[in-house]
């Protein structure tokens, strides 16, 4: 039986690291978010705090979508090296029979 | 604006999102579900997050306390930078198990509790009925804005008092028109999305207009802007509610996280009505993209507001008040739709979610337990029933949050009402994210986390917020709100993980609980089945909640994927337990375990069946393994049969050859017998000629004599039924016998040999007879064959360490090739040597099976400056050989 690789090819472990990203990013973001009011709550709360806080914001939001995207495309990468990998392996398989459970929604009455 | 114009254009609106949603549910009912399952769609319909709350009272609370009003929409944001593996996985799970609420999710995870969901269900209804009330307020409040044709909102009348009641009805005919028209599998109301992405636009738009007009329209611009916050930031009176606390910051932040996760109306439209959870890879930056739009110009309305607008103001109503104070009436009726709109939209996802916790874990369960009979089948149409459970749900949910409404007056502000349900639902957070990311995480953690964190909310939060009791008292610096939501979320999670520890869930809690946190598919199991033949009952049980035309489908499609024809499938643990799953899409987890129960019988899981289970990864890694090992084994035979194979081909070649070598053997004396016969038959023959003729007869009959002797001896041999005729020998009696036996060959020949005579004296027990018969065979090869003129034989008697005696014979000759040694033990493999007198080439191969036979060998030894041969003999022949003395035993 196949037994998890010790070492990855190219594409899965840069979708791996990047997959480390997407979980550090939340912690990131609440620190972020947090420790400048605990630290220095008066000088935030103004037009200052305003500029602080939509702007770190405008970053998360920009960090998510670039995150998502590089995800994408890695997971996009893998498949196409597994793919590449199990073509030169093996026929293709026939398209397995599908199962009524994974129907579409045909029960809405 | 007139006001009979804003309810005309209003009621525009309302018939506008009805046409949508009718035509949205119309083009899903024909398959037509691409546009409407664009992620885009989803993101939309997420913003019902922004309800009115937002869209009146975040400018209200961003006037009373500054920037706080952002937690509201930062918690979010920061769940949303967790959509990869954290909602994702939360939506694969759910739509794996057919989830339909959040009450629902933590029945299921929690081993199918519906008392549980119950428990769930009763605090989202008490949290939620403030909020709706908190809805249908801001649209009365709205709509006197526009009745009093006062722009201040100060002096309302009681003109639009039953506004309220209008709205409520109006959202109670909507929900109930697209929210109950089917009992679908998996909840999803493509009608109601539709409308809510589109009224999210509306919001959205809104309110970018009026920040627009405020920033460029009002004020001077972004800069100006900025001075104009920095300025109120002064004020006095405005600085002290503006100071940032960092109890109350954390504590929201953490609230708003938690509530976006678990308030009903969310999780309906970001878990349940969720197709996939691709569309997240867009909704998780887009989401929060949209909060950032609708927080953007928060604080510059609640700053152009104070300013402009007289004290005194209702700072909840700036929205509105500040464009009919400038005379835009078209901006401010865009507002009053988008006010409208996230009401509206509020109230509906949030009417949909809760009347379907409330049938689902109220109503039908108590009604199945009071129809409980046993050993009849209930007739009765279960769909129709659910369907009308919802609607009297949605009627009574939208009825409450109106009486609450009324009885409180609408004196309190809206954002504490927001952060009352925000709080309340924050209660589940601890066991839901428990049992999602813990195994160890059981029923009776849950039962005590929600249950007190449900007692400390009521006592700390919701009690002093409908004015009984008070918030409790503190020393003065620590807030009560943050301490309250503090308090009760730590107990809360204690609680759940204390109990859970000292726990012991039953199986199915247990294979739910893998099930979640490890995000596979639930694991089978079988039932103890009650009968016979259940799947008829299962079928009629089946048609009663998904109507007859949707099961008898179902199961066709189940049977024809077991191999059978007709209606009827195999009860199996697989179509169990899909079937399952799929109920519980349409009536609850809990629910549709129990009813399955009752038809099919109940689960028959033990704890050991459990370990059992778990053990069938361990299994099937086992099995692999032993496949594995069977494939090598497999390889290795064929390895060895092919090896087998060659052999066998090779003995074949050599079988032939053996065969027209013999032919050719005998052909060659033959042909002389016969010719000189021939000869001796003519009659005018000397009787010197006659006599030299028979002579030559006489030999070659005997060589051939001595041929078939020699075949006769190697088939004895090589079939190993050669009698041994064993006893004690002195190995120099036997090499001395053999030099004089061996001396007849090419007796002209005058050898010098070379002996070690001590060293002779080694007694073996062995066949003497056959010993010597290797001997002579070697040394008349050594007299034949050496070339040398001076030819001398060596020979030597070593005694290895491992007993017996090795004879080397070596002669002085030229020696035989390398690429030769290997032949001379073969049959017929006379060395193509023109000296060869009287040999068949079946000497070497003789001795080579004697020496097999007496448990010796016999070698060629290269590199001796001549023909060497190494004949070992053990001590005593091997205890396989039959000796002949043993034989005469009876």
């Amino acid at each position: 039986m196949p037994e998890r690789p010790l070492f990855l090819e190219r594409a899965s472990f840069r979708r791996r690291r990047l997959g480390d990203a997407a979980r550090i990013l939340p912690v990131v973001a609440a620190i972020a978010a947090l420790a400048p009011v605990w630290w220095i709550p008066r000088q935030l709360s103004f037009a200052a705090g305003a500029g602080w806080l939509f702007g770190l914001w405008a970053v998360l939001i920009l960090a998510i979508w670039a995150l998502h995207r590089a995800l994408l495309r890695a997971e996009a990468a893998t498949l196409r090296a597994e793919s590449a990998v199990a073509e030169s392996l093996a026929p293709p398989a026939a398209a397995a029979p599908a199962r009524p459970d994974q129907g579409d929604d045909d029960h809405a009455l | 604006m007139p006001f009979e114009t804003l309810v005309a254009g209003c009621l525009a609106y309302v018939v506008l999102m009805f046409g949508v949603a009718f035509a949205a549910d119309r083009a899903a009912a024909r398959g037509r579900v691409r546009w409407l399952d664009h992620p885009l769609i989803y993101t939309l319909s997420l913003s019902v997050y922004c309800s009115a709350w937002t869209f009146y009272g975040a400018v209200g609370y961003a006037s009373r306390s500054g920037l706080e009003f952002v937690t509201i929409y930062l918690g979010p944001t920061i769940v949303f930078t967790a959509a990869w593996w954290g909602l994702r996985r939360l939506v694969r799970v759910a739509r794996m198990h057919h989830v339909t609420s959040i009450a629902d999710l933590i029945s299921a995870r929690f081993g199918k509790s519906n008392p549980l969901a119950a428990l769930v269900t009763l605090i989202a209804v008490i949290a939620a009925t403030p909020y709706i009330a908190l809805q249908l307020q801001s649209v009365r409040l709205s709509f006197e804005v526009f009745a009093t044709e006062s722009p201040t909102g100060a002096a309302m009348n009681g003109a639009t008092g039953g506004t309220g009641l209008w709205v409520a009805a109006g959202l109670a005919l909507f929900t109930i028109l697209f929210g109950t028209r089917n009992l679908a599998a998996d909840e999803r109301h493509h009608g109601v999305v539709t409308a809510i992405a589109l009224e999210a636009l509306v919001k959205l738009l809104a309110f970018l207009a009026l920040g627009v007009f405020v920033v460029w329209g009002l004020a001077d611009g972004p800069a100006d802007m900025m001075s104009r916050i920095a300025r109120a930031g002064r004020d006095p009176a405005v600085a002290d509610g503006w100071v940032l606390r960092p109890d109350r910051w954390t504590a929201l932040i953490v609230v708003s996280a938690a509530a976006i996760l678990t308030l009903p109306r969310m999780f309906q439209v970001m878990v349940v009505e969720a197709a996939d959870e691709e569309r997240l890879h867009v909704a998780g930056w887009a989401f929060p993209a949209y909060l950032f739009a609708m927080s953007l110009f928060v604080l510059p309305i609640a700053v152009m507001g104070r300013e402009l607008l007289p004290a005194g103001s209702n700072p909840d109503l700036y929205v509105l008040t500040l464009p009919a104070a400038a005379g835009q009436n078209m901006l401010a009726f865009l507002v009053f739709l988008g006010g409208f709109s996230a009401a509206t939209s509020m109230v509906v996802v949030c009417a949909i979610a809760l009347a379907t916790m409330i049938s689902n874990h109220w109503i039908v369960p108590g009604w199945l337990a009071l129809r409980r009979r046993p050993a009849r089948e209930d007739t009765e149409d279960l769909r129709g029933f659910v369907l009308n459970a919802r609607r009297l749900a949605i009627l009574a949910v939208v009825a409450a949050g109106w009486v609450y409404h009324e009885a409180s007056g609408g004196a309190a502000a809206l954002a504490a009402m927001g952060l009352v349900a925000f709080t309340g639902m924050a209660q589940v957070l601890p066991a839901m994210l428990g049992g999602l990311l813990w195994r160890g995480a059981n029923r009776r953690g849950a039962y005590a986390g929600v249950g007190v964190g449900f007692a400390l909310w009521l006592g700390l939060i919701f009690m002093p917020s409908v004015g009984i009791g008070h918030p409790p008292v503190l020393p003065s610096g620590v807030d009560p709100l943050a301490f309250s939501i503090f308090s009760s979320l730590t107990v809360n999670t204690l609680a759940f993980i204390g109990v859970s520890i000292f726990g012991f869930p039953d199986p199915v809690e247990r294979l739910q609980g893998l099930s979640f946190v490890s995000a596979v598919e639930p694991i089978r199991y079988s039932r103890t089945t009650r009968g016979e033949d259940r799947a008829e009952p299962l079928l009629a049980m089946t048609r009663r909640v998904w109507g007859a035309d949707s099961a008898l489908r179902y199961f066709q499609a189940e049977a024809a994927a077991q191999g059978k024809t007709g209606y009827l499938p195999d009860l199996t643990p697989n179509f169990l337990t899909r079937l399952e799953r799929r109920l519980a899409g349409s009536i609850g987890a809990a629910t549709a375990h129990a009813m399955i129960d009752r038809v099919a019988g109940g689960v028959a899981l033990t704890v050991s069946d459990l370990l059992q289970v778990a053990d069938e990864a361990h299994r099937a890694k086992e099995e692999a393994q032993r496949l594995e090992n069977a494939t090598n084994e497999l390889a290795r035979t064929a390895t060895q049969l092919r090896e087998a194979n060659d052999k066998l081909t090779a003995l074949s070649v050599q079988k032939d050859a053996f065969l027209s070598q013999i032919s050719h053997e005998l052909r060659t004396p033959m042909t002389s017998v016969r010719a000189f016969s021939e000869i001796l038959m003519t009659p005018d023959l000397s009787e010197e000629e006659r006599a030299r003729f028979a002579g030559i007869i006489h030999d070659e009959a005997a060589r051939l004599t001595r041929l078939l002797d020699d075949l006769l001896d190697l088939s004895v041999l090589e079939s190993g039924r050669a009698q041994l005729n064993v006893s004690a020998s002195n190995l120099h009696d036997l090499i001395s016998r053999a030099l004089q036996a061996a001396s007849a060959t090419r007796s002209e020949r005058v050898f010098t040999v070379d002996r070690d005579m001590p060293s002779e004296h080694v007694a073996v027990i062995t066949d003497a007879d056959r010993l010597l018969q290797v001997l002579i065979n070697v040394i008349s090869n050594s007299r034949k064959y050496c070339d040398s003129s001076r030819p001398v034989l060596k020979i030597r008697v070593r005694q290895p360490a491992a007993g017996g005696a090795a004879i080397d014979i070596i002669d002085n000759g030229s020696g035989i090739d390398g690429s030769r040694q290997k032949l001379i033990f073969e049959k017929f493999a006379r060395l193509n040597d023109p000296a060869r007198a009287g040999g068949a080439g079946l000497g070497l191969a003789i001795c080579r099976e004697i020496m097999a036979a007496l448990g010796g060998e016999i070698d060629y030894l290269p590199g001796q400056d001549g023909a060497a041969f190494r004949i070992t003999v053990p001590r005593r022949p091997p205890s396989g050989a039959v000796p002949t003395q043993e034989d005469a035993v009876p």
